[in-house]
């Protein structure tokens, strides 16, 4: 497990889409209204559209390329389409950094 | 103890069955299923669609791994069934598995028939039947050229269409001397030929073929007339046959496929077969429709539910090629004892042929309108008698006009009709959609039901059981509702915000009592769009509203990347701009520069943490390329230099879009002008043009050049640019106060009428009015490209966040894998 501090609460605008690079991996962070942050994998299952440009209504996210609608609570894509995007817990601490945690390397595709 | 029920096969029409049954009697079995194939469920008639690009695999999935187990079918895939122990109730499995049953169902399809050529099993040489076969295709098509169909029908030119969008060059060998013989008539063959080799397929027809050479791998075909063709690759598309073997080694009675009653009982008790391998009546199907009818009734016999027996169906089938309309259905061959009514218009390319017997419509075939077909379909099955009326069918009562009505048409369906083939969906399925479910439009119905989710053939009848069901008014009430989020028509939304000076899409959803509490991407930017129409100085812009697009002030391409489009006033520019361009496309490495058809460069390909970089070094104004805003002005040269020219176009198009640039609209908007009625700027396709005549200027608008081409109506002449000026304003900000959003000016015109925006125009006064709010909103308007330029907070926004820390890391000096 790695914890790594993603930027300050105060860099996220809420309910718009950021980019954080890890290795090979790129995730997608938004700030939902209510506070939260939540991270999926910046990868829209559909046609790999870039989750980050979506729009954000509650805890969901419209794909910016075909308009999926995808839960950030459990990454699953809403019906009638289908799939499941990857999610990541993302926690913020008393003085406001955002910290993401990564699992074991094999499992996140980070080399 | 629950009854074991055994499904060999896990295919359409098998696993179509199962769901009934699960409907009518979830608890009465337990269910195990055999497949041979290593996949879940899933819908073979897309193949087509997959092969041809416009769908993924995983599109195409009907029923996946989680739901066998949410239901608790234990689903042995990967597994062929090799015998059946009719005595001992057993069946067995090549993976030496035995599973025993109490009822046992055979749902194992059809076998594709393969030609006994010699050479035919070399490599490169397969049929077009299931996931393997598409992907076989789809590999070859990455080392190989050439490829050659054998069989000129259904499949084969779905085949052929998939492998001309896979870059190979595809000759399509028919036995006969027209295509698709079983479903169209010379006629419509031709028709069709003609179309499919303006795609870039080429026809061998009436070819013997005789033996397939090379050496390991094919080089080509030859024919029995001593010619042959080369081929990397051949896809046999000849036909199918009932895969009935394994019932047939058990003793079970099997005809063409295997026979079957009205129960689809076969000989053997306790046995039922159903789907391709069935034979029902003499009669084995090869299309969805009338299987999944036959796995209704099994589905009813099974669950110990009454009904009348399956009686045979009739068939229609459609080709899934795109930009190619041909329907068939029933009997539509001329037999002794029938007349056809025929139209045929080579001006449009099209050709109707209906088919009567005994004043019974028995058969029809279209080609290139098939708007009848649904329809048509419906008399054929209704069996209603037009005797003596035979042309009200083409032509409606007048001879013109409305057919026979479609709510008769819908009432005189059964429930458990198929509606929608390609997803097996009745009636009674799609109206349980709409009074229980409360689905309101046809999207909503396809999200439920996934009726007309497949290749889109029935939805003109599954909007008029929406209609009949709902009725008319209600519908079309609905479809104002602005998007799944609320029942409230735009005009009731707009109402309430100018009202009660709503000023935030927050408001504006708590007010009228939102169902979703933050919208959706419908909804959330036509609020954005109505309250900054509405109250241009009072309402804030949410970015978080606007489609990307708008907020990145760039456009999206599939890739994830941006597009970059300067403003280039009339299409004029210097050659100064043109080398501070190219400057900035090769510091950027801009891998694509474009000419765009608005008269523009478009710089593509680009990486969204360059955008405000660009922006900077460019020092241009944004080109709007990618809002609901004003786009271009496309100009023609004009007086300027061309000697037609009757007025100065280039100026008149330069000064329109320098006062409209970055208008904000319900839909992107276009202009032109052409300096003379020979209008080389294309003026009267733009959501609003104007044309130069002698001594005045014509403006035309709510044409279109996108989707649905249209030409522009002439809204007024005018004699001086002033007037112009005048008029476009007037008429771009009616257009903005009464569109819905994302509503074109050409739909928009449709909707409200030429003669309502006309009228409205008409009067100087108003045209004032009108000038004058959309002079504030253009007073408010900053260039994006430089706000953003200017500001470091918003300029920030582009950056990915990097440089992680991790206070482990730090503390070990071990980095995040970096
Ligand atoms: C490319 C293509 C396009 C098509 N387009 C259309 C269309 O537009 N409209 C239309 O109506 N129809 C279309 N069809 C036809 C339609 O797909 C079939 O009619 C339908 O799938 C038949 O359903 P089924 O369940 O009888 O057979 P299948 O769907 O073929 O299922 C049978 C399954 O049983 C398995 N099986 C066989 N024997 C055994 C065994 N011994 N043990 C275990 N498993 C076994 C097979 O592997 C197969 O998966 C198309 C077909 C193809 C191939
Ligand atoms: S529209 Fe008339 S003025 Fe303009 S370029 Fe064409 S011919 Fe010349
Ligand atoms: S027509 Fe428009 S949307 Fe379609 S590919 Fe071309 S630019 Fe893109
Ligand atoms: S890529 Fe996300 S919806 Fe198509």
């Amino acid at each position: 497990m790695n914890e790594v501090i993603v930027g300050h609460i105060s860099e996220f605008p809420e309910r718009r889409g950021r980019v954080f690079r890890l290795g090979e991996l790129e995730l997608a962070l938004f700030k939902l209204s209510d506070g939260e942050v939540k991270a999926v994998e910046n990868l829209c299952p559909h046609k790999n559209g870039k989750l980050s440009e979506g729009m954000v209504c509650d805890h969901h996210v419209y794909c910016p390329l075909h308009d999926w609608k995808i839960d950030l609570h459990d990454g699953l894509v809403q019906a009638p389409d289908e799939g499941c995007v990857r999610t990541f817990p993302i926690t913020v601490d008393a003085s406001g950094n955002v910290v993401l945690t990564i699992g074991a390397p094999a499992e996140t595709k980070v080399s | 103890m629950k009854k074991k029920l055994v499904m060999i096969g896990n295919g359409m029409a098998g696993v179509s069955f199962v769901e009934q049954l699960l409907k009518l009697n979830p608890h009465r079995y337990d269910i195990t299923i055999i497949g041979a194939e290593p996949h879940p469920n899933y819908n073979r008639i897309m193949l087509s669609s997959v092969l041809a690009g416009d769908a993924n695999m995983q599109d195409i999935v009907l029923n996946d791994w989680d739901w066998y187990r949410d239901n608790n079918i234990l689903l042995h895939a990967g597994q062929t069934a090799e015998s059946i122990d009719t005595a001992k109730q057993l069946v067995k499995t090549d993976k030496g598995i035995t599973v025993e049953y109490d009822e046992l169902v055979i749902a194992s399809g059809s076998l594709p028939f393969m030609l006994p050529l010699p050479g035919a099993d070399k490599e490169g040489v397969i049929a077009f039947r299931d996931i393997k076969d598409c992907e076989t295709m789809i590999e070859a098509s990455k080392n190989y050229r050439k490829a050659v169909v054998i069989g000129g029908g259904l499949l084969g030119l779905e085949a052929a269409r998939g492998l001309v969008n896979l870059n190979m060059e595809v000759s399509v060998v028919h036995i006969f001397n027209f295509l698709m013989e079983r479903q169209l008539d010379p006629t419509a063959s031709k028709l069709l030929q003609k179309e499919l080799e303006s795609q870039g397929m080429n026809f061998l027809l009436e070819k013997q073929s005789d033996s397939i050479i090379g050496k390991k791998r094919v080089a080509g075909l030859k024919f029995k007339d001593g010619t042959h063709v080369d081929a990397d690759l051949i896809v046999m598309a000849v036909g199918i046959k009932p895969n009935v073997q394994l019932a047939k080694d058990c003793g079970i009675e099997v005809n063409r496929g295997i026979v079957v009653n009205d129960y689809l009982q076969t000989s053997i008790p306790n046995i039922h077969a159903v789907g391709e391998c069935a034979e029902h009546r003499g009669i084995a199907y090869g299309l969805v429709a009338p299987l999944y009818e036959q796995g209704a009734i099994l589905a009813k016999k099974l669950a110990g539910v009454e009904s009348d027996g399956y009686q045979g169906s009739v068939v229609s089938t459609k080709l899934k090629v795109s930009g190619v309309n041909v329907f068939s259905a029933g009997r539509f061959t001329d037999e002794p004892g029938t007349k056809a009514l025929r139209v045929q218009d080579d001006l449009e390319g099209v050709y109707k042929k209906v088919v009567f017997e005994n004043g019974k419509v028995v058969g029809a075939v279209l080609f290139g309108d098939t708007s009848d077909s649904s329809r048509l379909f419906s008399v054929i099955r209704s069996g209603e008698d037009f005797s003596g009326r035979e042309k009200e069918v083409l032509f409606g009562p007048s001879g013109g006009g409305q057919t026979v009505s479609t709510a008769d048409l819908v009432s005189n369906m059964s429930g458990d009709e198929i509606v929608c083939g390609c997803n097996g969906v009745t009636k009674d399925t799609i109206i349980e959609a709409i009074t229980e479910k409360g689905c309101v439009s046809v999207g909503e119905i396809k999200a439920c039901t996934k009726a007309s989710g497949g290749c889109g053939g029935c939805k003109p009848l599954v909007e008029a059981i929406l209609t009949t069901t709902l009725g008319v008014d209600n519908v079309a009430a609905v479809k104002e509702g602005i998007c799944g989020c609320t029942a409230h028509s735009r005009d009731e939304v707009v109402e309430a915000i100018q009202r009660m000076r709503l000023t935030t899409t927050k408001e504006v959803m708590h007010v009228l009592e939102w169902n979703n509490p933050e919208g959706c991407s419908k909804c959330r930017p036509a609020l954005n769009y109505y309250l900054g129409m509405a109250f241009p100085e009072e309402h804030e812009d949410e970015l978080e509203s606007r489609f990307v697009n708008e907020r990145n002030h760039a456009n999206i391409q599939k890739d994830g990347t941006f597009s970059v489009v300067p403003r280039i006033y009339g299409g004029v520019t210097t050659p100064e701009d043109l080398k501070k361009i190219a400057t900035v496309a090769e510091k950027y490495k801009v891998p694509l520069v474009k000419i765009t058809g608005g008269q523009r460069i478009d710089l593509l390909g680009v990486k969204k943490e360059d955008l405000p970089g660009m922006w900077k070094d460019l020092d241009m104004p944004s080109g709007y390329a990618y809002g609901k805003a004003l786009r271009t002005v496309k100009t023609c040269v004009g007086s300027t230099f061309c000697r037609f020219g009757t007025q100065d176009s280039i100026k008149m198009g330069i000064d329109m879009e320098k006062k409209f640039e970055r208008l904000n609209t319900p839909h992107k908007v276009k202009l032109a002008v052409s300096g003379c009625p020979r209008n080389c700027a294309e003026a009267t396709i733009k959501d609003l043009g104007v044309v130069a005549i002698d001594g005045g200027w014509e403006i035309y608008v709510a044409g279109n050049g996108g989707t649905r081409v249209r030409a522009a109506d002439l809204l007024t002449k005018v004699k001086t640019e002033e007037e112009v000026l005048e008029w476009t304003g007037a008429y771009l900000q009616y257009y903005r106060e009464t569109a819905n959003w994302n509503e074109r000016t050409s739909e928009w015109s449709l909707r409200i009428g030429l003669d309502t925006v006309k009228k409205a125009l008409e009067s100087k006064e108003d045209r004032d009015a009108l000038n004058s709010r959309i002079d504030k909103t253009l007073g408010l308007m900053k260039d994006p490209w430089q706000q953003i330029v200017e500001s470091d907070d918003l300029r920030k926004a582009f950056d990915a966040l990097t440089a992680p820390t991790s206070p482990e890391a730090a503390a070990t000096g071990e980095t995040t894998g970096l």
